[in-house]
C-alpha cells in the first residue's frame, strides 16, 4: 500500500497557490458560498475553481454542506490553528519572553 | 430568512465512542476546554449548560437530539454578555463519523440572524478548543494551556 500523504503536506500544498488563498479570503469575508458565487470573483474557468476547491477540501481547509441542490463551501480554520501551534507559537514564545525582559530592564532606569 | 453559520471539521485518530465521551464527560472536557465543562444528562430534552471553572454559566439551553456516538444537537444561548444573550437561541450540531483510522468531527453552529455577534465570538474559540481536543485524544496532552482565549465569548474579563 502506498504511504498516505501527510496532512501537513496537503495543507502547505493547498496554501502554496494564490488562487486558493484568494478562495480562502473570499470565504473568510463571507462564509457558506456556492461554486457559482465563488466563480464570479475569480478569473478562471468553473472547472479550474472546482479543482482548487477540491484541493482545499482534501486539505480540510474547506468544508462543504449540502443544502437542497446546492453545495455550500465553508472555511475550516482548524488546520490553520494546528499550523499555528506547530510552527508559530513555539518560535513566538522565546521572543515574547525576550521582549518582556527588555521592557522590564528599560523600565528599571534608576538602577 | 438570513442566518449565520460556521462549519468546523477535524479528523481525530480515535473511536466515535471515545470522542463522544470526550464531548460529554465534564472532567475530560475541562482538560481541553480551558477549564470549561458541559453539564447535562445528554439525552434529548434535558437541560444543558456550559460552566466555567469558577462555576459561572456562560451558555445554556437544552439537548435537542442525542444519538450516541453519532450526533448531538444543542440549543445554545449565551448568558454572560448582554449583547450576545439578546441574539437568542443558536443551534450547535456535532456529528461524528468513522473515517478510516480516524473519526471525522463536524461542528456546525447556526443562528437565524445575520450578522451575528454570537457566531463571530464562538467561531474564534472553537478552533482552539477543537485543536486541543484533537491533541489530547491523539497524544494525551493539550497544546494550549493558556487561560481561555481573550477574544472569545467566554473570556472572563468584563
Amino acid at each position: 500500500m502506498a504511504e498516505p500523504i501527510d496532512d501537513t503536506d496537503l495543507l502547505f500544498k493547498a496554501l502554496a497557490d494564490p488562487s486558493r488563498r484568494k478562495l480562502l479570503d473570499l470565504l473568510h469575508a463571507e462564509d457558506g458560498r456556492t461554486l457559482n458565487d465563488l466563480c464570479e470573483h475569480l478569473d478562471m474557468s468553473r472547472q479550474g475553481v472546482t479543482q482548487h476547491l477540491d484541493l482545499l477540501e482534501a486539505a480540510h481547509l474547506v468544508a462543504t454542506v449540502r443544502s437542497g441542490r446546492e453545495k455550500l463551501h465553508y472555511l475550516n480554520p482548524v488546520p490553520l490553528q494546528a499550523i499555528y501551534e506547530r510552527w508559530i507559537a513555539k518560535f513566538e514564545k522565546p521572543r515574547l519572553k525576550a521582549l518582556s525582559k527588555l521592557k522590564r530592564r528599560l523600565e528599571q532606569t534608576d538602577d | 430568512m438570513t442566518r449565520s453559520t460556521f462549519v468546523y471539521v477535524t479528523y481525530i485518530r480515535t473511536t466515535p465512542e471515545k470522542l463522544w465521551t470526550a464531548l460529554t464527560d465534564a472532567e475530560f472536557m475541562k482538560q481541553y476546554w480551558f477549564g470549561m465543562h458541559g453539564e447535562s444528562e445528554w439525552t434529548a430534552g434535558s437541560p444543558w449548560s456550559l460552566v466555567s471553572s469558577e462555576g459561572q454559566i456562560f451558555d445554556a439551553g437544552a439537548i435537542v437530539e442525542s444519538d450516541p456516538p453519532r450526533r448531538l444537537v444543542i440549543r445554545w444561548q449565551h448568558q454572560n454578555k448582554p449583547e450576545l444573550k439578546a441574539e437568542g437561541d443558536s443551534l450547535c450540531t456535532m456529528e461524528m463519523e468513522a473515517s478510516g483510522p480516524a473519526v471525522k468531527l463536524s461542528i456546525t453552529h447556526t443562528i437565524e440572524r445575520s450578522p451575528s455577534k454570537l457566531i463571530e465570538a464562538v467561531s474564534g474559540g472553537w478552533p482552539k478548543v477543537i485543536s486541543n481536543l484533537k491533541s489530547l485524544l491523539e497524544t494525551g496532552t493539550t497544546a494550549l494551556q493558556e487561560p481561555y482565549p481573550a477574544e472569545s465569548a467566554h473570556a472572563v474579563n468584563e
